[in-house]
Order: C-alpha cells, then sequence, then structure tokens
C-alpha cells in the first residue's frame, strides 16, 4: 500500500512487514519517531513484537543479541551516541553470527553537539563486522530492511546489517512510500529458524572462550562470510526486484557516469540533489556523472575499479572524517584502485558535516571544480564551506 | 561406642529412610577449571540442581567465563550464552523475550554473574532488568573481588580487605569504603524476591532457588562465593568460612519477599567477627581500631536487619 511517511516511519513499517519478533531500542534524537512508531503498532496490535524498552542502547544491542540467539528476528533503531554506546555490541553481534538489523539515523557526534545529518557516526562502525547500507530516499530505507533481513540470515553469511538514514532529510521528511504487505514479504522473507541456537533439548554454549590457535579460524569464518555478501548484496537485490519491481541501483549505483569526464561519489540523501545538479550540467553539454555509494560494508570494490575504467576525474565527496588521514571513503577507493592502470585523477572533498547545508549550488561548484582538474590535482582534499579554506 | 539418645540417632537418620536434601541430579559435569576450594563452583553446582536441566543460562566476563573450559569442552549441561561484562540483565533479557515471542513458557532463564559484573559495571543493565519487571532470575556470586583479574577491588569488596588494588602498603591503602549492599538496591526496586545465599548452606540455596523458579517477575539471589586465591586463605576453609560468615553476622542469610524480610538463619547471639577475619590473610593488617570498628559496623547491621525484620512482618497482612 502506497502510504506518505518518513524514514523513520518506513524504517517501523520495515520492521513490522519483516515480523521481527523482538525489538529492543532507546530513544534518541532523531531515531525516536521509529521506536514511538513501533510502540504503537504493538499497542495497536497490528505488530506482533515483543517490545523491551532498554535503559541503553548497549542493553538494547545485547539484548538483541541474546534473543537473536535464541532463534527471534531481532530490530532496533540508534542514532549517533547511541550507536557508538553499541560499539562493544556491534562487535559482539558479528562475532557471534547474529543477523540482527538495526537503522541508523545518521547524525553528528559531539561535542560539540549537533543533532543533523554526518555519516560519522556509521562509518566509525567500518571495522565492527555489520553490513552498511546508505540509503537516498525512505522507499530505499524501507526495502533494505527487507533486503537485509533476507542476505543477514542466510545460512553461509549470519552477519548483522545497518541500514543509514540521513537525519532530518530522510528521517523526518515525507515521501511517497510503497509499504508491502506482510503475506508478501512471506514469499521473499521466510521465517527466521537457525540450526543452532540456544535450546535445552540441544544444550550448546555460544561465545566461550578459545586458545589462540582457534581465535583465527573464526575471525576467517566472519571475513569469508563478508566477502559472500558482497555477491550477495547483488543477488538479493536482483531477487528483490523480481518480486517487488523495484532495485535501487545495485552496490553502487551509477547516474550518467558512463562517458562522463569528472564523476561525484557520494553517500546517502545528498546523491538525489546531486542528480538534479547532472541533469542540469548535462544539459548545458557538461559531461558529469554521479556514483552513489550504496553499500559501504562489504565494499564494493568492482564496481569502483568498473567506475575508475568510465572516467577521468572522481570526486570523493564524503560526510565524515577520520582525522589525521582523509575521508573514510576516500581511503577505501584509494586503496582499492591501488596497483590499476589508467587511474583518473582522485580528489577528496569533506562536506556537510553536521548538518552544514548542500545546495544545488553548493553541488554545481564542486562539480565544476572536478571538472577543472583536467591539468592535475590543485589539493588532494578540501574541505567544502569552511571559512578561510578553499577559497570558500 | 558412645551411647547416643533417640533423638541424635533419628537426627542421624538411622531408624529412618535418610531424606536426600539435594538433588542427586548434576548438570555440571568434572573439568572444570576454577581453584582449589573455590565457592564459585559449588554455587553453580548448586544452581543448576536446584534449577533444572530446563534453564538457560547468560554469563558475563567473570571466573565462570573461563571455568566452563575452553572451545569446546563445556562442563555445563545447559545452553550458556556468554555475554559482555556490563550486559547480563539485558542479555538474560533477550533471551526471555524471544522465548515469550517463540510461546516457550516453562525454561527458567538465568543471568549468573560475579560481584562487579554485578554492583559495578553491570548494575544499569540489572536495573533496567528488574524496573520491567522481567521473569528471569539474576544470580550474583559474590567473591568481593575481581577474581578473575588476579584481585582487584569492586564495590563489593569489604571494608579493611587488602587486594591488589588496595594494596596496603605503608599508606594503609585498604579498602577505605564499605560493602555496596545489593539486597537493599534490589528491594528499593521493589522486587518480587531477592535472597542471599551461600555454599556453606546448599539446602537452604536450593530451596530460595526453588522459591525463586516458582515466582513470576525478576529475582535477585546473592551468593556468598568465597574465594580462597583471593582471600588469602587455605582451600579447605571455605566451607568453614560459610559458617563463621552467618555465625558473626558478617554475611548474614535473609530473604526479601515482596518487601517482607525473613533472616533465614538467625544466631541466638554473634560470634566475635574477629573469628571470621583471621581466617583470611585479607584482613590480616588491620589494626585493633579498624577491627573494632568493622565489629561496630557489623553489630549495628546485624541489629537494623532485625528490625527490619521485625518491621516488615507488620506488611504481611496489609
Amino acid at each position: 500500500m502506497k502510504m506518505v511517511m518518513t524514514g523513520n516511519y518506513a524504517s517501523a513499517y520495515g520492521s513490522m512487514v519483516c515480523r521481527a519478533e523482538v525489538v529492543s531500542a532507546y530513544p534518541i534524537t532523531p531515531q525516536t519517531s521509529v521506536v514511538e512508531k513501533i510502540a504503537s503498532l504493538v499497542a495497536s496490535g497490528e505488530m506482533k513484537t515483543q517490545f523491551v524498552k532498554v535503559e541503553s542502547e548497549h542493553s538494547a544491542m545485547a539484548a538483541l543479541i541474546a534473543a537473536s540467539l535464541t532463534g527471534a528476528r531481532t530490530y532496533t533503531a540508534t542514532s549517533s551516541h547511541g550507536l557508538l554506546l553499541m560499539h562493544e555490541l556491534l562487535i559482539w553481534a558479528a562475532g557471534a553470527r547474529t543477523p540482527v538489523v538495526m537503522s541508523n539515523v545518521c547524525r553528528a557526534n559531539g561535542p560539540p553537539w549537533s543533532v543533523w545529518a554526518d555519516h560519522h557516526d556509521a562509518m566509525a562502525q567500518r571495522d565492527t563486522g555489520w553490513m552498511q547500507v546508505f540509503c537516498e530516499g525512505n522507499q530505499e530505507v524501507l526495502d533494505s530492511i527487507i533486503m537485509s533481513y533476507k542476505l543477514a540470515e542466510r545460512e553461509d553469511i549470519r552477519l548483522p546489517s545497518m541500514i543509514n538514514e540521513d537525519a532530518f532529510i530522510l528521517s523526518h521528511t515525507v515521501e511517497p512510500v510503497d509499504v508491502p504487505d506482510k503475506e508478501e514479504v512471506d514469499s521473499f522473507l521466510p521465517s527466521y529458524n537457525p540450526r543452532f541456537k540456544l535450546d535445552t533439548d540441544e544444550p550448546y554454549g555460544f561465545g566461550s572462550l578459545v586458545m589462540p590457535e582457534m581465535y583465527m579460524e573464526f575471525r576467517f569464518k566472519i571475513n569469508e562470510a563478508m566477502e559472500s555478501a558482497r555477491q550477495g548484496w547483488r543477488d538479493v537485490e536482483k531477487d528483490f526486484e523480481k518480486h517487488f519491481g523495484r532495485n535501487h541501483g545495485g552496490m553502487i549505483e551509477f547516474y550518467q557516469c558512463e562517458d562522463a569526464d569528472a564523476v561525484l561519489i557520494i553517500a546517502g540523501s545528498v546523491a538525489s540533489t546531486a542528480k538534479d545538479v547532472v541533469d542540469k550540467l548535462r544539459s548545458e553539454g557538461k559531461k558529469v556523472g554521479l556514483a552513489r555509494m550504496r553499500v559501504y560494508r562489504p565494499f564494493p570494490v568492482e564496481e569502483i575499479r568498473k567506475l575508475a575504467g568510465m572516467t577521468n576525474i572522481i570526486g570523493i565527496c564524503d560526510r565524515s572524517y577520520t582525522f589525521g588521514h582523509w575521508g573514510p571513503m576516500a581511503q577505501e577507493i584509494r586503496g582499492a584502485l591501488y596497483g590499476q592502470t589508467d587511474l583518473p585523477i582522485l580528489k577528496n572533498y569533506i562536506m556537510g558535516l553536521g548538518g552544514k547545508d548542500l545546495t544545488p549550488e553548493i553541488l554545481e561548484k564542486i562539480f565544476l571544480k572536478t571538472l577543472g582538474l583536467t591539468e592535475g590535482l590543485d589539493a588532494e582534499i578540501e574541505w567544502i564551506g569552511v571559512k578561510g579554506h578553499g577559497g570558500w | 561406642m558412645q551411647k547416643l539418645n533417640g533423638s541424635a540417632l533419628k537426627a542421624m537418620g538411622v531408624g529412618n529412610m535418610v531424606k536426600k536434601t539435594i538433588p542427586e541430579e548434576e548438570y555440571m559435569n568434572a573439568g572444570h577449571v576454577g581453584c582449589l576450594g573455590c565457592g564459585a563452583c559449588n554455587a553453580m553446582r548448586y544452581t543448576l540442581k536446584a534449577l533444572g536441566p530446563k534453564t538457560i543460562m547468560s554469563i558475563p566476563a567473570c571466573c565462570w567465563a573461563v571455568m566452563p573450559g575452553p572451545f569446546p569442552l563445556k562442563t555445563l549441561e545447559v545452553p550458556l550464552l556468554n555475554t559482555a561484562f556490563e550486559t547480563t540483565g539485558a542479555s538474560i533479557s533477550g533471551i526471555k523475550a524471544a522465548l515469550d515471542a517463540k510461546g516457550i513458557t516453562d525454561v527458567t532463564v538465568v543471568g549468573f554473574a560475579g560481584d562487579g559484573g554485578t554492583a559495578d559495571i553491570g548494575i544499569q543493565a540489572l536495573s533496567g532488568m528488574v524496573e520491567r519487571g522481567t521473569d528471569v532470575i539474576y544470580i550474583m556470586y559474590d567473591n568481593e573481588a575481581y577474581m578473575n583479574t588476579g584481585i582487584q577491588r569492586s564495590s563489593s569488596t569489604p571494608v579493611g580487605a587488602w587486594t591488589t588494588t588496595t594494596p596496603v602498603g605503608k599508606n594503609q591503602e585498604w579498602k577505605k569504603q564499605p560493602k555496596k549492599n545489593m539486597m537493599e538496591i534490589m528491594v528499593a526496586h521493589e522486587i518480587p524476591y531477592a535472597a542471599s545465599v551461600s555454599v556453606g548452606y546448599p539446602e537452604d540455596m536450593i530451596k530460595k532457588l526453588r522459591k525463586a523458579q516458582s515466582i513470576r517477575g525478576p529475582k535477585f539471589i546473592q551468593i556468598y562465593a568465597p574465594c580462597p586465591t583471593g582471600w588469602r586463605m587455605a582451600p579447605d576453609k571455605t566451607i568453614e568460612i560459610c559458617k563463621l560468615a552467618v555465625s558473626t553476622g558478617a554475611y548474614p542469610m535473609y530473604e526479601v519477599e515482596n518487601g517482607v524480610y525473613k533472616i533465614t538463619h538467625k544466631p541466638s547471639e554473634l560470634k566475635p567477627v574477629m573469628e571470621y577475619l583471621k581466617l583470611q590473610g585479607r584482613f590480616r593488617h588491620l589494626p585493633q581500631e579498624e577491627l573494632d570498628s568493622i565489629q561496630a559496623n557489623i553489630t549495628k547491621r546485624w541489629n537494623l536487619l532485625l528490625k527490619k525484620e521485625e518491621f516488615t512482618q507488620g506488611l504481611v497482612d496489609l
């Protein structure tokens, strides 16, 4: 059924149509309307879920790991400091091979306090063993939850998945969203029934101490699963399209990249604005394109290499920063391209931190700057809009 | 042979079928890797005897995270979820929620955490779990310090004790603060049932655990579990020290059911606490005035407990 809703409601409905059996969450701005909506869906009887209203995000994730290992499908939502508080348990969730699915409303980390869009919270969880998707719109928020369960619960993957939606830009902005029936989702996503779980008839132990000769075996298997998930994302989206008649562009969505002289790589909601700017510049005869980084973990190495063969200049737009060494996407992309021949020029832009506005005008300026790099780089990195820096 | 009178013979079981007070079934197999004389070992053994095989247990970082043995070994015959140090209350909340979602109602969910994992780093998750009314049993086995990491003070370490982080020295840096009272913290949550038990009194422990199992809602059990290694005590003194802890009033055995206190082992007169302290090297440095202060505090707390019992009896019929 088509409804008009925020990204947060799309998250709540996503967990409902997937029949999440245990939800555990703690409120944080701007995620709150996810938990409020789930509470009201449970109260009205539309959602048959055990909702554990915990006293912290740390406990939310601990409870879900335990519930998942008891055989239940689990869901939570958080943001920013809540995600940071979970960090220990994020690693635990992946180590315990629990297919927990979580929405993260991407928000800046303090101090100074900020509640606005920024990818530092999510990207700082890169090494936890979670799959990560960055969404452009609210339909994608809902659909990525369905796809996440399908992939996360696969016997050879069993890894948690994080769906990232930008604070306010998606979380509190309404868009039309097609919410499939639960029965429709059932035909795509069967109920969760893991082979190993906490069960008094088969009293297994989970997460016990291992000696050094065993530990690496477990870590290797997590990585094998994550490597499988790379093709898994491509496959699950095709499968999803067959069932629901829409897709969201694969691991990286290429928009007007085929013959582009310059391409910007962007994750999250700003990609929408950038597509409009591409259209405008194309109409003026300027050959620019946009590559939208959709799946961040596992990292889409092949897609990045393919993109490098399509264009001469790439501007990597990070809405985050790893203090002391570029933006996180810039690092990853440069790493993926190392050793390839005929490389494009690569420039890193840091932009939109803490919700700093990214208007079509600003994006047009970045596109034009990038197009103008044919003679080589002016700087490896540029912070967009910081006073006294890069002529802004 | 010394002539025994009738009641003495009866007490020995002569002339009657001997009534077994501790279940024969074992759900903790041989092969744990605890220390000699470990009280936490008996705490687990009796807990599982009391609760039986339809039990799911979660254990955080603590001695018992190691004691079941390294993968693929496991001494325990129940499903076991290892969880992060501060998460026991949340972890068993998650297990219970999943069982509820699946409609499984005949399984007892138990958290089994040390005193540091309960009174310090895990107190938030425990408080949340109790406040939510979660139908589980939370067990704190109390060896009165971080023993798994090598005898560091916790908030459950009694005043006066030596630990590796209260090392005494010439500045007399023993633990200066009193032991945190977890039973009272639980009572303040209006928990349906809280009880202190001791591995020196297994029948009492089993009785209280089974009572806890029969009550809906959150239950808290605090097990006195001596640690000869950390208490600087001979490993054959574990049970003896349990008896002295009760007879001196240093560690009273009682239960609180819906706010009503009941002291379950009530010595007619407390022995001097020195009898308890002198068996343990962790107190050997204490000067007389500190010992006097400890004695005064234990007497005061005991009298307070007697008063609470007396006062709350009046609540029974309310």
